[in-house]
């Protein structure tokens, strides 16, 4: 249970101490890169969190302004830079939209394996990060084991292992190269195995929960209105995810794949017999409740790999023909959201009809999500705040741009 | 619900408020006067067959030429586009709200251009006010805590507007 300043069973936190101001970063090991909160502390109890960014600023949208679409895409790397493959898609497809340019079949289902192989990659860190704030090292280490063969596959498609670029206005740079796809149903195999000790080293385990359960519960209509997204918001019962809510330049990208949204509908998550059971100190909207739907995530994405798979070998054509580096954009403007594994990811693009941006604008899914951490973190305890921060998955280069 | 019928009871509702509107743009787009901004947006939220419920974005663009030749050619007057796109998770539908700005309030240059905060219908407006006023020079009326937040606060000037001019230092540290 969550220890809030009015609860009468604890004594000890009727007695008010001085109140102290607690900054809690910019270089905190639990603050996932460099975010500073100024806690207002009262003995253990955090009475108020304001959280400072803007220390990773690196003027991303000034710079889009200068540069063609293409040659804005690595900057889009750095942006979620653990989801690098998600980021190019957002932008790419907010540039094929402004083209109004029609994608060929086989790129799509590439961008499918490519897109969820990435969200499988970035949940296992924010799986891994997780447990390290919560003072376990071990699922880390078990985390990126995995998400290193994730990395050499991206490695052997693209020649990148953070920062791709693979993903552009027009398809991908390259096809899949040959081998590839049996390589990729290899990793699958030996993944699927593994889920299950992720869920016996953290989601199971007794500390765990204790740490997590009750803990910094959001509301759905707080979620909501706070413009949180992805994860965050399922894992406060809102049944809403791009992929299948999107509009339809992104959805279409997922036409013919089943996938059923990870969300708590009348107390249950789709497929949860097979998987650990909610146990009963959970909360919706907690903690624990946020991590859960990223490992259900996970092995949906693992499905709808195996999916693109299928369809990738079949279509015919090929993987796109990437739009020329000073490609003229038609005058006009366009915004489009896609479901990256932190949330909710937009691009706005503005033309003025040469080849340069009048205006790029990123819209991030931290930078939201990470906006109702004061409200969260009121009246909960200091060893507490990193276990909500935590929860919220943020990368700040995404928040910070 | 359609572009049109919704900009027709948008006009029936708010009447003069409603300023423009373009509905063959890739992303259909309703002009909005800045004094019925928060109006509008409220009744848009409210509305149970409309149910924005979900603020996703507000951008800043600077409608600004600083070069004097290309800036002869330009079919626009200077001026600052605040556009807001809304969504709604219940209906899973989108809108884009405009409003048009002066460049500087009054023309007098440094006086930041007036918008009212749309913090009282969506709390997430929050930190993306204070973006846009941080990085694009726009104040708004009743933000609860208008303060720059990823500049530092002692920065001058706001990156994003299009006449702006990287400052010589900061704070000994070299900027050109």
């Amino acid at each position: 249970m969550a220890t809030r300043l009015e609860d009468p069973r604890v004594v000890e936190f009727d007695v008010r101490t001085d109140e102290m101001l607690v900054n809690m970063g910019p270089q905190h090991p639990s603050t996932h890169g460099v975010l500073r909160l100024v806690l207002r502390t009262d003995g253990e109890v955090v009475s108020e969190v304001q959280p400072h960014i803007g220390y990773l600023h690196r003027c991303a949208e000034k710079i889009g302004e200068n540069l063609t679409p293409r040659q804005w895409i690595p900057y889009t790397d750095r942006m979620d830079y653990l989801a690098g493959m998600n980021m190019n898609l957002g932008w790419s497809l907010t540039v094929e939209k402004l083209l109004r340019y029609e994608l060929p079949e086989k790129a799509r289902h590439l961008r499918v394996i490519i897109c969820e192989l990435g969200r499988i990659a970035s949940h296992l860190v924010g799986m891994g990060a997780y447990g390290l704030d919560l003072g376990t090292f071990s699922p880390f280490l078990y985390a990126f084991r995995e998400r290193e063969k994730i990395l050499d596959l991206f490695e052997e498609a693209c020649g990148a292992r953070l920062t791709y670029s693979y993903i552009c206005p027009g398809g991908a740079t390259a096809d899949l190269p040959k081998g590839w796809l049996q390589k990729c149903e290899k990793f699958l195999d030996e993944f699927a195995p593994v889920i299950d000790e992720y869920h016996a080293l953290l989601t199971t385990n007794a500390i765990f929960i204790k740490r997590t359960a009750g803990i910094g519960i959001l509301p759905a209509e707080m979620a909501i209105d706070y413009g949180c997204s992805g994860p965050v918001l399922r894992g406060s019962g809102v049944d809403f995810d791009l992929r299948r809510d999107g509009e339809p330049r992104y959805t279409s990208m997922y036409d013919g794949y089943a996938f059923e949204v990870v969300v708590q509908k009348d107390g249950h998550y789709p497929r949860d017999h097979k998987y650990p059971p909610v146990p009963k100190e959970a909360v919706l909207g907690d903690c624990w409740h946020r991590f859960y739907v990223r490992m259900l995530e996970v092995v949906q994405s693992m499905d709808l790999v195996r999916q693109g798979i299928e369809f990738y070998s079949r279509s015919k054509g090929d993987w796109g023909t990437p739009i020329k580096l000073n490609q003229k954009l038609p005058k006009g403007e366009a915004y489009l959201e896609t479901e990256a594994p932190r949330g909710q990811m937009g691009f706005y693009i503005v033309s003025d009809g040469s080849s340069i941006p009048w205006r790029v604008r990123a819209r991030s899914s931290s930078f939201c999500n990470l906006s109702v951490v004061s409200e969260l973190c009121r009246g909960c305890l200091i060893a507490d705040v990193p276990a909500i921060v935590g929860s919220l998955d943020i990368v700040m280069g995404e928040i910070d741009r | 619900m359609s572009g049109p019928i919704l900009l027709d009871r948008l006009k029936a509702q708010f009447g003069d408020k409603i300023t423009g509107a373009n509905l063959e743009a890739i992303d259909p787009w309703i002009e909005v006067a800045p004094e019925g901004l928060v109006e509008v947006c409220q009744y848009l939220k409210t509305q149970d067959d409309l149910q924005f419920n979900f603020l996703n974005c507000i951008t800043a663009v600077d409608y600004f030429e600083p070069d004097p030749k290309k800036a002869a050619k330009v079919e626009w007057k200077p001026h600052i586009e605040l556009v807001y796109h809304l969504s709604s998770t219940v209906k899973k539908h989108t809108l884009v709200l405009k409003v048009i700005l002066p460049r500087w309030k009054d023309d007098v240059p440094g006086q930041l251009p007036e918008v009212p905060s749309v913090t009282s219908v969506w709390k997430t407006a929050n930190w993306h006010e204070r973006e846009v006023y941080d990085l694009s020079g726009v104040r708004f009326i009743g933000h609860p805590d208008l303060r720059r937040i990823l500049c530092p606060e002692d920065w001058v000037g706001h990156p994003l507007r299009k006449d702006y001019e990287m400052p010589l230092e900061y704070h000994g540290i070299r900027g050109r």
